[in-house]
């Protein structure tokens, strides 16, 4: 879910240093590491690294679905890998093979837990939360001083939206997350598998649905970090990337990101081991570089997302665990809900919803 | 002998290129969504006649139950016809002033117009997002030479499929028009004119009925990618526009359903079909008509 990048996916084949046949293919989201550890991981254990990107989810189950992908090593989200779970896809975890596997941090185990029961086949690699980007001067230009920044109210209600649709608003193409958080504005259980409980989120979507320049996952940064629109909903790490380049940019635009006050999905993406994995040694080889708390704080302070792995916190810089953006206090913690898949009749009523929202047919 | 052989080779072409794989497709169109790897059952894992058992027509009933299929089909109709016509518009001239051009230069024409293709599709209508954008090329041209004030929303739009479907395929209806002009007898025109027609009305009754089958060619091979597209509306395309492959690739990620999108592919090969085989007994007909 983090730095999507339309198009074909880029192989990234790195040169191996050491001669050895020995291999190990990961698949992981674009613009989800530093590269370093990737050198690292080569050096260290003279294993060659294969790194390729996707950038959505429905892209990695694709190949997951389909079989025989040749990855040792992919990074599904939560509900996605519970799916794949379910559908067979993945090798349990040796955990004998992964020594550092004490680092992981027991909050985030027992959120990941419910995809994956007791995380037997995965591993939290980061997560991060859905909420609002804004661009501070623009809203309070719209909206006055007592703009409600960090409350769905901004992008839910329509009065607000209207002021708003002039300088640009975007929404995240994710009916999986879009649609709970509607459902969560009116105080319905955003987790509801209901159709006639999803269905009411058609009204609230399409009430501000004149106001939505764009539905999509990825440009909001560039858009956010220019000036070109003043709100996005979007992924936590996303706005907080293009809070950075508006900064560095010296532009005079203020982006700031918060968690909706009336509550906002948390999400985790996992590492796991493909069932045909063609090398879960070596997979498992890098599972346990990963968790490792050095490379993991590195993993974090470069891409500017939270990981699971409570060893690795002391190594964080100020930037990254002082942010509340990025590591929420308490009472944001507990205001962060998750979801569960849609079964096939629900997901394509959700599908259907998000279309009808999208298109207008 | 020989004879067998050279008849057998293009039947194969076609069982290896088009039944097999459409036969693959017809059958997970008649299975159903389950969660497995792959993701629809029965296969042939579960024994021949448990497979040929429980194949039925649901999906294709379930199409008919949602208005947003048909309205993808037509939608999708409607934007490859229009694109048709209008890259028609650009293609034809172009292939005309080719054929017009000196001998020594066409080669170089020819060059021009295959050019593009030396870069990846998916760059080329990248590029379009740069030039379309709000803050992009067009706009800054424009609004630098004073023609508008105010910059012209075309990216998200249908206006930028059409250009994006226009620039892609022009190729494709420039070559067939050329090779059928280019072959035009120039002294059917003069005879023409020496009888009293203008330029134009030789040009309506003589040069535009000779290259009739350029026409069609260029067309059909315009309108059949045209109407599957599926990258040109993602990339250019606003959410409101609706078309078959955007359906098609969202039953078949997004609802992880690859019976219903198989079924989807099959009523869309369906539709193409009526076309492609005009375009045969057209075809056909011209070969006759030479020998």
């Amino acid at each position: 879910m983090r730095n999507v990048m339309l198009g074909t996916v880029a192989s990234l084949a790195l040169l191996a240093t050491a001669a050895t046949a020995e291999e190990v293919r990961v698949y992981n989201w674009s613009d989800y590491i530093d590269e370093e550890l990737l050198t690292k991981f080569e050096e260290e254990t003279g294993i060659k690294l294969i790194y390729d990107v996707f950038d959505s989810n429905e892209v990695l189950e694709t190949k997951m679905l389909t079989g025989s992908s040749g990855y040792d090593v992919v990074v599904p989200s939560g509900t996605f890998l519970q799916r794949q779970i379910t559908a067979g896809a993945f090798q349990p975890l040796d955990m004998d093979k992964l020594s550092n596997k004490g680092n992981l941090w027991d909050v985030i185990e027992a959120r990941t837990a419910q995809y994956d029961p007791e995380n037997a086949h995965s591993i939290n690699y980061m997560w991060g939360t859905t909420g609002l980007g804004v661009n501070v001067g623009k809203v309070t230009e719209a909206l006055g001083a007592d703009a409600p920044m960090g409350s769905l109210e901004l992008v839910f209600n329509p009065a607000n939206m209207e002021k708003l649709a002039d300088c640009g608003v975007h929404f995240l193409d994710a009916p999986a997350e879009m649609i709970p958080a509607a459902l969560n504005y009116i105080g319905e259980d955003p987790d509801s598998h209901d159709p006639d409980v999803i269905a009411k989120a058609e009204a609230v979507l399409m009430a501000v649905r004149p106001y939505i320049t764009k539905f999509h996952s990825s440009e909001y940064i560039n858009a956010l970090a220019n000036g070109d629109i003043c709100v996005a909903f979007g992924w936590s790490g996303d706005i907080l990337q293009a809070r950075d380049r508006a900064a560095e940019a010296e532009n005079g635009v203020e982006v700031a990101y918060t968690a909706p006050t009336e509550g906002a999905l948390m999400w985790f993406d996992q590492m796991a081991i493909p069932a045909d994995a063609p090398n879960p040694d070596a997979a498992h080889k890098f599972l346990n570089f990963i968790l490792d708390a050095q490379n993991m704080a590195d993993a974090s302070n470069y891409v500017y997302y939270a990981n699971g792995n409570k060893a690795s916190q002391e190594f964080l810089v100020e930037d990254v665990i002082g942010d509340t953006a990025i590591y929420p206090d308490e009472a944001t913690l507990e205001n962060l809900y998750t979801t569960t898949p849609y079964p096939q009749k629900v997901q394509r009523v959700v599908t259907r919803l998000w279309t009808k929202i999208k298109s207008g047919t | 002998m020989r004879r067998a052989v050279l008849i057998a080779v293009p039947y194969l072409w076609l069982l290896a290129l088009f039944l097999i794989p459409f036969f693959m497709v017809f059958k997970i169109s008649m299975s159903d969504a389950i969660l497995a790897i792959p993701p629809y059952g029965p296969t042939m894992k579960d024994g021949f006649r448990e497979l040929i058992s429980q194949l039925d027509f649901e999906n294709f009933v379930f199409l008919t139950t949602d208005d947003l299929y048909w309205k993808a089909y037509l939608s999708s109709l409607k934007i490859a016809f229009i694109a048709t016509v209008l890259t028609l518009m650009v293609g034809y001239p172009v292939a005309y002033a080719m054929a017009r051009a000196p001998e020594e230069w066409r080669p170089t024409l020819m060059m021009l117009v295959i050019l593009p293709f030396w870069t990846s599709f998916l760059i080329r209508v990248y590029a379009w997002i740069g030039i379309l954008s709000t803050n992009g090329f067009l706009n800054q041209f424009l609004m630098g030479i004073g023609v508008i004030s105010e910059p012209l929303t075309i990216l998200n739009t249908n206006t930028a499929v059409y250009i994006g479907i226009i620039y892609t395929y022009v190729p494709f209806m420039i070559l067939p028009i050329y090779a059928a002009l280019d072959r035009l007898d120039a002294s059917l025109i003069e005879a023409a004119e020496d009888l009293g027609c203008s330029r134009f009305k030789a040009f309506w009754l003589i040069t535009f009925p000779l290259s009739k089958n350029g026409v069609f060619a260029g067309c059909f091979l315009v309108f059949i990618p045209a109407l599957g597209e599926f990258v040109i509306p993602s990339l250019l395309g606003g959410s409101s526009t609706l078309m078959i492959g955007k359906v098609l690739f969202e039953e078949f990620s997004f609802n992880r359903d690859w019976p219903v999108a198989s079924a989807v592919a099959v009523v869309l090969l369906l539709i193409l079909i009526v076309p492609i085989v005009l375009f045969q007994m057209n075809q056909q007909r011209a070969q006759e008509a030479e020998q």
